[in-house]
């Protein structure tokens, strides 16, 4: 049994059952009958704001269309064409701020059109019956490796297989995928889900490695072997605090908390009261995860409910699951000799500052993650610009030989971006191993 | 409230809403509770010999998520004994004596005819009908649609019907013929009161893709049904309007296609119709429908200050003309309320791709704009417009006079007369 927290008020873990009905998923698949009724709604709009909206551009109007036609499988072509991962990206997009955003049914104050779930609806279908849209190309006798197998690189090694290249995808966890395996909240996109799309992908014939860091004293033999290297490292670690009785077992950064969830699948023993620092989207996945598993949680923000950066809907879920939020509050040290007792603060108001302690059992922070900036260092000519790496625009950087994608180039975004980024870094790798391009 | 009273070529009727001679007319239990539900009046499923129906029936074109946009049979007459329709008959009329209780009929022989006429009356029978539109099954036997098809047949056995009838007798017309009219003035000849239109067009309403065999489909073969709903409605309007127009016509019409709400029946009296007559809206949602018909009428009625429905009839059937009789000179252009546009510029690419290239889009801006000089005003941008009232067609003062195609300076026929 996992136990996240020493302090004898943790939770029990819930049964199979208990865990299947709190972290189903929360856009359940749309019937065959559904999603004809929701494409029909579709107005085919030209040059449609939904796909201007999208970073891979997918040619969302056309594959609508296909649904609506019972053309299901020419539905999950024309998405996969501009983006492999269109499976985890229907899943986890924040749709309501990118294509749904922009659907011209919000002008009229309608629902827009239900686009997430109608990808979902023609990727889940084309991933289940392994329908394949794309061969490996015809050899070019090019070698690239490729760091990390999270969304950029996967979308990276695809996109240069299909080009006609030897792929090696290195993955320093033991299964691919990156965020979607171990980050994205579960009830958006399951181990399962992710495991599957990354076969689904991988079947295209690249190889990918687990259980396999790269690390400054690989570096040297891989830059022997491949002509080129894609970098799809992502973030670090989750930055620390620094504060007092941060070292106590019950503390947890939220990258690793939600690690550790997805790789035990929540079945997972947690404090009974949690108070959750920070107000982006990872501090409201760890809220609503936690509270799914039974916990009393409290989000402390250190700015406005305005200023928070996680998306509106996401908050809106968190309170829909009783997550409390307190606003203007800074952490000043966390209480406990053994175990963790509370969280001590100080919360702006109105005249000026006052103590608040937040009694719990165990706190997480999620306020940032750490660039890998040592790996970068090991890397000759390698220009890195605030923790992130800095590319032209075919994503090649400063040491032409490697190209760059995903969080580490923009800091951390959505799974969409960076299948965005690999996708079109491979044409960035595959312009100039084959025309010899290096601007 | 209005008074929707209704007196068609003798035949008295609550309200001018009549179920059409179809399955919702099959039996005394069906017709019984349509008029409680507020029907005015039925044609009964056509009486004639013995036949054997097929299994399936009936196929329907669906439109995107929209079922049963038009529907289609091959079902045939009445299959049950005549004693039993009658019996039915005589029930319904005895229970509700003021409802227009019409007997549809299709015979081979005068004698047929005679004696289902004689029998019809003597149960009180308010009228009756003569199906010679059926365009399947029955019209192979020489009946239906083969004799609303031949004006020659189509007057004679009006004539055989008139001769012994003493209630009104309706001739209800096939629409499968080039020219409406002549049928429809052979009825008139034949000694009929009213004509009723428009029966079934001929049609396949689709192929299962799977196996290749065509809806509805009778042990994986099928024939030519008759098709009907809402998506024969405009060929029915136009069908009704010319013979309100023709001058040589003059008996009353009872409207019937693709009638599904009141603006529906509202424009069939507007080209001309004085009753109409309903089946596939009761086939789809039930006799309620009813409620929302007779509302609807009522409010319209009342909003333009009128007091009954044959102050309606005809009033747009008049405004239709020979196209060269339209005015050239005539001129409207199409206007984009940039405040309602939601910017999905189906306009730009319908002009574009479809239509006079006359709509322009500008940098920096999703809101299509209309190019003024080349606009011709065909009306499209506003058609396919997801919002309402968003693009409109508005007048342009030319200064010009009316002028119409016959005295045009382009119509050769008229340089000629010159």
């Amino acid at each position: 049994m996992s136990v996240l927290t020493s302090n004898k008020n943790f939770l029990p873990t819930l049964s199979d059952v208990e865990l299947k009905e709190k972290f189903s998923n929360i856009k359940p698949r749309m019937a065959n009958s559904e999603a004809i009724v929701e494409a029909s709604r579709c107005l085919f709009c030209h040059d449609a704001p939904c796909i201007n909206a999208c970073p891979t551009s997918i040619d969302i109007p056309m594959f609508i269309r296909q649904i609506m036609s019972k053309n299901t499988k020419g539905a999950a072509k024309t998405i996969f064409t501009q983006n492999i991962l269109g499976k985890s990206c229907a899943h986890v997009c924040p749709t309501e701020v990118l294509c749904e955003g922009a659907c011209v049914y919000n002008n009229l104050n309608e629902k827009p059109i239900d686009i997430g779930r109608l990808q979902a609806f023609a990727t889940d279908y084309a991933v289940e019956n392994n329908l394949r849209f794309f061969k490996k190309g015809k050899s070019t006798g090019k070698k690239i490796a490729v760091i990390g197998g999270g969304p950029s690189g996967l979308a990276c090694a695809h996109e240069l297989t299909v080009l006609g290249h030897e792929v090696v995808v290195y993955e320093a966890n033991e299964k691919a995928g990156g965020l979607n395996t171990y980050g994205v909240a579960p009830y958006k996109y399951s181990n399962k889900d992710s495991e599957e799309e990354v076969k689904y992908i991988a079947e295209i014939g690249f190889e990918v490695k687990t259980n396999c860091p790269v690390t400054g004293a690989t570096i040297p033999e891989l830059e022997k072997k491949y002509d080129a290297i894609f970098i799809g490292a992502g973030l670090g670690k989750s930055k620390k605090l620094g504060i007092a009785g941060e070292d106590l077992e019950s503390v947890h950064g939220a990258t690793e908390f939600i690690h550790k969830l997805r790789k035990k699948e929540q079945k997972i023993q947690i404090g009974k009261t949690i108070v959750i620092v920070g107000g982006g989207n990872t501090a409201i996945d760890a809220a609503v995860e936690s509270s799914k598993l039974g916990a009393d949680v409290t989000v402390v923000y250190r700015r406005t409910e305005k200023e928070q950066k996680a998306y509106y809907f996401e908050v809106e879920l968190a309170k829909k699951h009783n997550v409390k939020f307190i606003y203007l509050t800074n952490p000043v040290s966390i209480l406990g000799n053994e175990f963790v007792e509370g969280l001590k603060c100080i919360q702006n108001t109105n005249g000026g500052q006052k103590d608040l302690i937040i009694p719990c059992d165990m706190v997480i922070f999620a306020t940032g993650q750490e660039k890998i900036i040592d790996f970068y260092k090991s890397i000759k000519n390698l220009e890195v610009t605030q923790g992130k790496i800095v590319v032209n625009k075919n994503f090649q950087t400063t040491n032409p030989k490697y190209f760059a994608g995903g969080d580490c180039i923009n800091g951390g975004k959505e799974v969409v971006n960076a299948a965005a980024h690999g996708r079109d870094a491979a044409r960035g790798i595959n312009e100039f191993l084959m025309r010899g391009h290096n601007d | 409230m209005t008074d929707l009273n209704t007196n068609f070529a003798g035949i008295k009727s609550p309200n001018p809403f009549w179920l059409a001679s179809a399955p919702p007319t099959n039996t005394g239990y069906q017709v019984m509770n349509a008029f409680k539900a507020g029907w005015g009046g039925a044609v009964w499923k056509t009486l004639g010999k013995p036949i054997v129906n097929v299994s399936s029936r009936y196929g329907a074109l669906s439109y995107k998520n929209n079922r049963m946009m038009g529907l289609n049979n091959i079902e045939l007459i009445t299959d049950r004994p005549l004693e039993v329709n009658l019996r039915e008959m005589k029930e319904v009329k005895e229970k509700f004596p003021d409802h227009a209780l019409i007997a549809s009929m299709m015979f081979e022989t005068k004698e047929e005819w005679h004696d289902c006429i004689k029998r019809c009356e003597d149960i009180g029978i308010d009228g009756f009908e003569l199906n010679y539109g059926c365009p399947h099954g029955m019209c192979e036997r020489g009946m239906g649609s083969a004799v609303g098809q031949n004006p020659d047949v189509c007057e004679k056995i009006t004539s055989w019907v008139c001769e012994a009838a003493t209630k009104p007798v309706i001739v209800k017309l096939t629409p499968n013929v080039t020219d409406i009219t002549r049928p429809a003035l052979a009825a008139q000849r034949g000694g009929a009161s009213a004509v009723s239109l428009i029966n079934t067009i001929n049609s396949v309403t689709g192929i299962n893709l799977d196996t290749m065999d065509p809806n509805p489909t009778v042990d994986r073969l099928s024939t030519h049904g008759g098709y009907c709903g809402p998506a024969v409605k405009p060929i029915a309007l136009n069908m009704v309007a010319e013979l309100t127009n023709h001058p040589d016509f003059h008996l009353p019409i009872s409207g019937i296609g693709g009638i599904e709400t009141w603006q529906d029946a509202v424009e069939f009296f507007l080209m001309g119709a004085t009753t109409v007559q309903v089946c596939t809206a009761v086939m789809h949602y039930g006799f309620r429908i009813v409620t929302d018909l007779t509302e609807g009428v009522s409010e319209y009625l009342d909003s333009h200050k009128m007091k009954k429905i044959t102050e309606l009839t005809g009033i747009t059937a008049k405004k239709l003309r020979k196209w060269e009789q339209l005015d050239l000179n005539y001129k409207i252009i199409a206007h984009i309320n940039s405040e309602k546009c939601i910017s999905c510029q189906l306009c730009y690419i319908a002009c574009e791709d479809g239509a006079h290239q006359s709509i322009a889009l500008v940098k920096d801006s999703r809101i299509p704009v209309i190019k003024e000089d080349t606009c011709v005003g065909c009306n499209l941008c506003s058609l396919v417009c997801p919002v309402e009232d968003c693009i409109t067609m508005v007048k342009v003062e030319t200064g010009k006079k009316k002028l119409v195609w016959a005295n045009h300076p382009a119509n050769p026929n008229h340089i000629l007369a010159r």
